[in-house]
């Protein structure tokens, strides 16, 4: 309960709507309310808006605009990406394998194991190395006609590490099996370019870089084959049915457009500060390991495990001293179970319970982490001592 | 002086909400923390923290516009609480969980949890008052003389004390209803409940099988000369001042008067045979420091609902006592907390050992 403000380090979580991307969204709740389905003026006026913000969305991932659905949410972009794809796989060429990581976010990994559990596909996790990494050498060995698809996360969200997506799509591109990645973390940090990643889909969500709740894109390269999971008025090419929702949809294509154009900029003041994290955390703090990959990882991502600690006890403490930060197994009914990507990365129970995340964003400045800094340490040793006190 | 911070323990209830609300209102720095406790039931939460009543807290917390916690106290507890119970249980104690929860869980794990949050205070919805004189606490029984719950208090220690607040101490449960109802906070009436919170449904059988403790095996019930009357099931299961569920025809009604834990037996008789002139106590915890002085008029409760019954108190060692009653008690049960008073002061406790 700090009387300054407190200091938000949680944008891997959610980040603030720009300024800038809530006028733009503004005049579409209000004045500009059509439905882009609808013949008259009220509903040209809104699909003009809505091809506008398809446009500028392409132009970032450098795609054509019919390669780019909006969906509800990244996890709708990811559901739709891995069902569609299975299904149109299965009915044209009777494939059944879906290739995924152990490590993806829980809208590709339940999506994958529903398929598996319920619509008779197999399940093929590849392992990751202890960054979390997949080496395309192991993809290409598992690679054959029986794959429906392929999907691995660009960057991961509970360790940052970056995936090396060129080389992995190149693989699945060369065989005609599609690939799909979750680029929910890269956006606004890393390249969108699809023809670079060489990818066939790609997920994002736009409250991760600025954009409003509730909007996100799936990229479909042409030609992907792809059944609806939504079915309807046959709204996004009959592809994902639903009214559109404009001013999120305008909003959505803002924030991107400004991230992309901003992006070196703030890459390179994320990067300072978490490296001042993650040196002092690690100088400061006995017992406390990075995870994921030292260099290739997200550049405003840091994120450790300590031993003998109680996560979620230091995320309270945390944010009473007025620090919001996350953890792998963040938990707010009181039962911790340490997540399974840090188990996975081969870290013990007893590490993995006391994860911590810290990410930073646009308005995070060096005298928030100079401040972070100074009251972490204290807090893990309280909390440690109270943990001890109880093995009896 | 920096400010005082006050973490307010919520459970969902009426009670701590409205402890809570007082607290807000008052001008308090307040954060509402909630623990989870441990559940024999994986997937059943134990009863005083289910899914409902965490939702119902966050929901008040918000309300009230101030953060809050679920604490895992999942391990203290099963340590410090239920194995304990489950054991002394086992050995033909009655003890009070509730007691040892409160003196190592709330106002121990739960303070020392809570500091590290930054609070310098715990708040908890028990009816109870405490009085600052002469450079110590005083415990008082709450204005509603229904509601007081000093005596699951009176194992605290000065410093506990000094770290903890009762807003609801001067009120009765009625005003605090009412209040409730102007604060506009939604809180559920529910019953209070006789069973233990990690007890499903009063089943102590199953709780010590999951717990791995051994049954305590059957064996003869007596009557105080010796003469086999029937078997029982087990000495655990049975309550001193018990009548019913012997299984035993008799003219005249039959009590549990001992459990004779060396050999295995149920010792079972008339009621007057019941009767106490005196008991021990042990681990005696005296709030001002020390017992009561000889001839202080004094009186003792041996059950959390009981009435309450003039004594004498005498030293015997550091931390044990002779209690001497001048009219007999009829429910003195080894594992219970003798708790003490006078007048309004709750002096504090011990553990009935014979």
């Amino acid at each position: 309960m700090p009387d300054s403000k407190p200091v938000y380090l949680d944008h891997a979580a959610t980040t603030p709507v720009d300024p800038r991307v809530l006028q733009a969204m503004l005049p579409f709740f209000r004045e500009r309310y059509g439905n882009p389905s609808s013949l008259h003026r009220y509903g040209q006026q809104a699909e003009a808006a809505v091809e506008r913000a398809r446009k500028a969305v392409a132009a970032v991932l450098a795609c054509r605009p019919a390669e780019v659905l909006f969906t509800s949410c990244a996890t709708e972009s990811d559901n739709l990406a891995l069902r569609g794809a299975a299904w149109a796989a299965r009915s044209q060429r009777g494939a059944r394998r879906i290739i995924t990581t152990p490590v993806e976010h829980h809208a590709v990994l339940h999506t994958a194991m529903q398929l598996a559990a319920d619509f008779d596909f197999e399940l093929d996790l590849l392992p990751v190395d202890e960054y979390g990494m997949v080496a395309p050498s192991t993809l290409a060995s598992r690679l054959d006609q029986d794959v429906a698809l392929v999907s691995i996360i660009y960057a991961n969200n509970e360790i940052g590490t970056i995936n090396p997506i060129p080389e992995l799509a190149a693989l699945c591109r060369q065989r005609a099996i599609p690939f799909h990645t979750d680029a929910v973390q890269a956006a606004g940090q890393l390249t969108l370019n699809v023809d670079e990643l060489q990818v066939d889909m790609l997920s994002l969500g736009a409250h991760k870089f600025y954009g409003p709740k509730g909007i996100g894109v799936l990229y479909v390269r042409e030609g992907t084959p792809l059944q609806p999971a939504q079915t309807g008025g046959g709204q996004e090419f009959g592809l994902r049915a639903g009214t559109h929702n404009v001013p999120l949809i305008v909003g959505l294509a803002e924030a991107l457009r400004l991230a992309a154009d901003e992006r070196d900029r703030h890459v390179a003041h994320y990067a300072d500060l978490r490296d001042a994290i993650v040196s002092g955390v690690i100088e400061h703090i006995p017992q406390v390991r990075l995870t994921g990959h030292p260099e290739k990882r997200m550049a405003n991502h840091a994120s450790f495990v300590m031993r003998g600690v109680d996560g979620n006890h230091l995320l309270a403490a945390l944010d009473a001293a007025g620090f919001a930060c996350s953890s792998g197994s963040a938990c707010k009914t009181g039962n911790p179970e340490p997540s399974d990507v840090l188990l996975t990365l081969g870290i013990s129970h007893e590490w993995a319970l006391g994860s911590l995340r810290v990410t930073v964003g646009r308005d995070t400045c060096s005298a928030d982490v100079e401040r972070f800094l100074a009251v972490l340490p204290d807090l893990v040793q309280r909390i440690r001592s109270l943990g001890r006190q109880e093995e009896v | 002086m920096p400010r005082r911070r006050v973490a307010v323990a919520m459970s969902g209830g009426v009670d701590s909400s409205v402890a809570a609300a007082l607290l807000v209102e008052g001008g308090e720095q307040v954060l509402g923390v909630m623990m989870r406790l441990w559940s024999p039931n994986r997937d059943r939460a134990n009863r005083c923290c289910s899914p409902d009543d965490m939702a119902r807290a966050r929901q008040i917390a918000a309300q009230l516009g101030i953060p809050f916690y679920v604490v895992d106290a999942q391990r203290p507890f099963k340590n410090r609480v239920v194995d304990p119970f489950a054991a002394a249980y086992a050995s033909g104690l009655t003890p009070n969980p509730c007691i040892e929860c409160n003196r190592h869980v709330r106002w121990t794990f739960l303070l020392q949890y809570a500091e590290t949050l930054g609070a310098t205070h715990l708040a908890t919805g028990h009816y109870a008052r405490l009085h600052f004189e002469s450079g110590r606490y005083h415990l008082l029984r709450s204005v509603d003389r229904h509601k007081d719950q000093s005596y699951v208090l009176s194992m605290l220690s000065q410093e506990q004390l000094a770290r903890a607040l009762f807003p609801l101490g001067e009120l009765t449960k009625r005003e605090v209803r009412r209040l409730a109802h102007e604060f506009g906070l939604e809180v559920a009436d529910r019953p209070d409940s006789q069973d233990l919170c990690f007890a499903i449904n009063g089943d102590y059988r199953s709780l010590l099988k999951e717990l791995g403790v051994p049954l305590p095996p059957p064996g003869e019930i007596v009557d105080p000369t010796g003469r086999v009357l029937g078997h029982h099931q087990g000495l655990a299961f049975y309550t001193i001042g018990q009548r019913k569920g012997l299984g035993i025809a008799a003219r005249h009604p039959l009590y549990v008067l001992v459990k004779d834990v060396e050999q295995n037996r149920l010792v079972v008789g008339p009621r007057h045979a019941l009767a106490r002139h005196r008991f021990d106590i042990a681990h005696t915890n005296w709030i001002l420091g020390g017992p009561p002085r000889e001839g202080e008029p004094v009186t003792v409760r041996v059950r959390y609902r009981a009435s309450e019954v003039p004594c004498r108190v005498r030293r015997l060692a550091a931390d044990r006592a002779r209690i001497e009653l001048s009219d007999p008690l009829y429910d003195v049960t080894p594992g219970q907390a003798a708790v003490f008073y006078a007048g309004e002061e709750c002096l504090g406790m011990g553990i009935i050992t014979s």
